[in-house]
């Protein structure tokens, strides 16, 4: 088994928070790992340090039998010597060499034949034939990244390294790519980190999903696991929890607790005795609104709201309500259209209490 | 026209341009990408003979090359004669006051590669001499032919640290620059006319090829 041995700490030249993190991670089966973290959390720079590109204060990036970077015994290994692949954010392609000369560039030393061959086959594994002699200027965006892509992988790197391979396309590009990209990762078979601030790119692409706050791993796992039970407030807002509440739990009753939000009651399993602060997780499809409140619902939590503001999302609309604390509501719009509310108006919210997560704050 | 002394200066602005590219492009390229705290320092000892009289450098140059320093002793054990006063002399003088027309092109040329093609080749498994030769110099050459440019122009145009280390010996270190002004002494104006007019159209035809190579690498 390759483990991939990473523990890495790095300062920032002008303060910070700085990385801290560790983490092993098993190579052998090309899974794909996302590091979803917010603009500034320091995911790209745990990427350059394991690229190379960065060298860290402290720890060790071991591959397999290979030491990569050892604080201790001063190892750090350019990144020349570091067997991986690496896209660029914008990909970084050469302006003045073709298509083809990109591609394989990292193929000195191998026999012309065979360097050759590997361009025809990533030519036509990538779908770039007939772009061979163009240059990057001439290439549409995703065209671009289809060469970054077949460049860094010519070498049959062990790992390879993906920074916000999407963020230099426009949306509509971007979807589309992001599809493209699936496909050439599940087929390449070469395992993969990608860093992205985007969760879409993680329930899209990963296996495996490392949530990056501050420079620190708040929750690592298979990405269902990460994105059905976030554990913290900071790994629940990165998965794209809508509402987080923060409250006190007033009282414990066969493991449901009473929350209270501000005066507002909220009714959760429990993630701790009475007397302690919780953090409830709530999200917009699991909130229903209603006209009138009613008892013949299972539903506990039922709470009076004003319409605060209505925004259309394709199909649905998000609804801001407040109820005390602040709720987003997902509805469809034959729904919204069928209640007629508008901003201003009164009704009322419901959650059911096994949809919400309920988790314990310090 | 004193053709041995056009002959003398075109030897010597060709032999620093040649010095000032083989030491000059490793230095910039060091300059242009090192994240040293010292850098600054290394900057400033580069560009100091921008703001350097000609005779300060020549005369360290001198105390420093004597027939009694270090370095005049192994000279003279080596070729049998001094530094001060000969072509070598002159030489080296102009390497050290022309770095900065040199270097300070080159590395602002390769500070406008983006940083990313060289993370990138790395990357690849280029090493980092390699990096320069594949991507560096190919997208900065503009800067550096403008740098070696600039740097035979302003040799050929060099006065005062010729003077100094060189003295004015005919055939030996008396270029067309120290020519002109022996003809002025000798009131042979027509001589200096002739001369200075040679001076001029070379430097304005260097200064117009520069510019239109790459405006914005030129230091001056």
């Amino acid at each position: 088994m390759t483990l991939l041995d990473a523990d890495i700490a790095f300062r920032y030249p002008g303060g910070g928070a700085g990385i801290e993190c560790a983490w092993q991670d098993p190579i052998d089966d090309p899974r794909v790992t996302v590091f979803l973290g917010a603009s500034g959390s320091g995911k790209t720079t745990i990427l350059r340090c394991l690229a190379g590109l960065e060298r860290p204060d402290r720890g060790h990036v071991r591959l397999g039998d290979r030491t990569w970077f050892d604080a201790g015994r001063g190892i750090h290994l350019p990144p020349d010597q570091r067997d991986l692949g690496v896209l660029f954010q914008d990909y970084a392609l050469f302006p003045h060499m073709t298509v083809q000369k990109n591609i394989a560039f990292g193929g000195r030393g191998m026999p012309r034949d065979a360097a050759a061959q590997r361009v025809a086959e990533l030519l036509d594994a990538f779908g770039l034939r007939g772009l061979e002699h163009r240059l990057p200027r001439q290439l549409s965006g995703g065209q671009q990244q289809r060469v970054a892509l077949a460049r860094a992988v010519f070498r049959q790197p062990k790992l390879l390294l993906l920074d916000e391979p999407l963020s230099a396309l426009d949306r509509a590009t971007g979807d589309e790519v992001r599809e493209e990209l699936r496909t050439f990762i599940r087929t390449l078979a070469i395992p993969a980190y990608i860093v992205s601030h985007d969760r879409v790119d993680a329930l899209t692409l990963a296996d495996r999903t490392v949530l990056i706050d501050e420079g620190r791993i708040v929750q690592a796992g298979s990405t269902k696991e990460v994105f059905d039970a976030p554990k913290t407030p900071a790994a629940a807002r990165l998965v794209g929890i809508d509402t987080i509440l923060l409250g006190r739990i007033a009282s414990v009753d066969n493991g449901l607790a009473r929350v209270m939000v501000g005066t507002q009651e909220v009714r959760a399993a429990a993630p701790a005795e009475a007397g302690h602060e919780a953090a409830l997780c709530i999200r917009a499809e699991d909130v229903t609104i209603a006209l009138h409140d009613t008892e013949d619902l299972s539903t506990v939590n039922r709470w009076r709201a004003v319409v605060r503001t209505e925004t259309s999302e394709g199909p649905f609309v998000r609804v801001g309500l407040d109820c005390g604390f602040r709720l987003s509501a997902l509805v469809t719009r034959d729904a919204w259209k069928r209640l007629a509310l508008a901003p201003g108006a009164t009704a009322w919210a419901m959650v059911k209490a096994t949809t919400i997560q309920a988790m314990a704050r310090n | 026209m004193d053709w041995v002394a056009v002959g003398l200066t075109v030897k010597l602005a060709a032999l620093t341009t040649l010095i000032l590219g083989v030491v000059g492009l490793p230095l910039a390229y060091w300059l242009a990408t090192t994240k040293r705290k010292w850098r600054p320092l290394v900057d400033a000892a580069v560009a100091v003979p921008l703001l350097l009289p000609p005779t300060v450098l020549g005369f360290y140059l001198l105390m420093a090359t004597g027939p009694n320093s270090a370095i005049g002793r192994i000279y003279g054990r080596m070729f049998d004669g001094a530094i001060p006063f000969s072509f070598a002399g002159i030489l080296a003088a102009s390497v050290l006051y022309n770095l900065p027309f040199a270097v300070r092109p080159f590395a602002s040329g390769f500070a406008a590669v983006d940083r990313r093609l060289l993370e990138a080749a790395r990357c690849l498994g280029a090493s980092a001499p390699r990096t320069f030769m594949t991507i560096v110099l190919p997208l900065s050459w503009p800067a550096v032919l403008a740098g070696l440019a600039l740097a035979f122009a302003h040799t050929v145009g060099e006065f005062g640290v010729v003077l100094m280390v060189g003295g004015n010996i005919p055939g030996v270190t008396r270029t067309l620059a120290l020519a002109i002004y022996d003809d002025v002494q000798a009131l042979d104006y027509a001589g200096a006319n002739e001369a200075s007019a040679l001076l001029v159209l070379f430097a304005v035809s260097v200064l117009a090829v520069t510019y239109s190579l790459q405006r914005r690498v030129l230091p001056l």
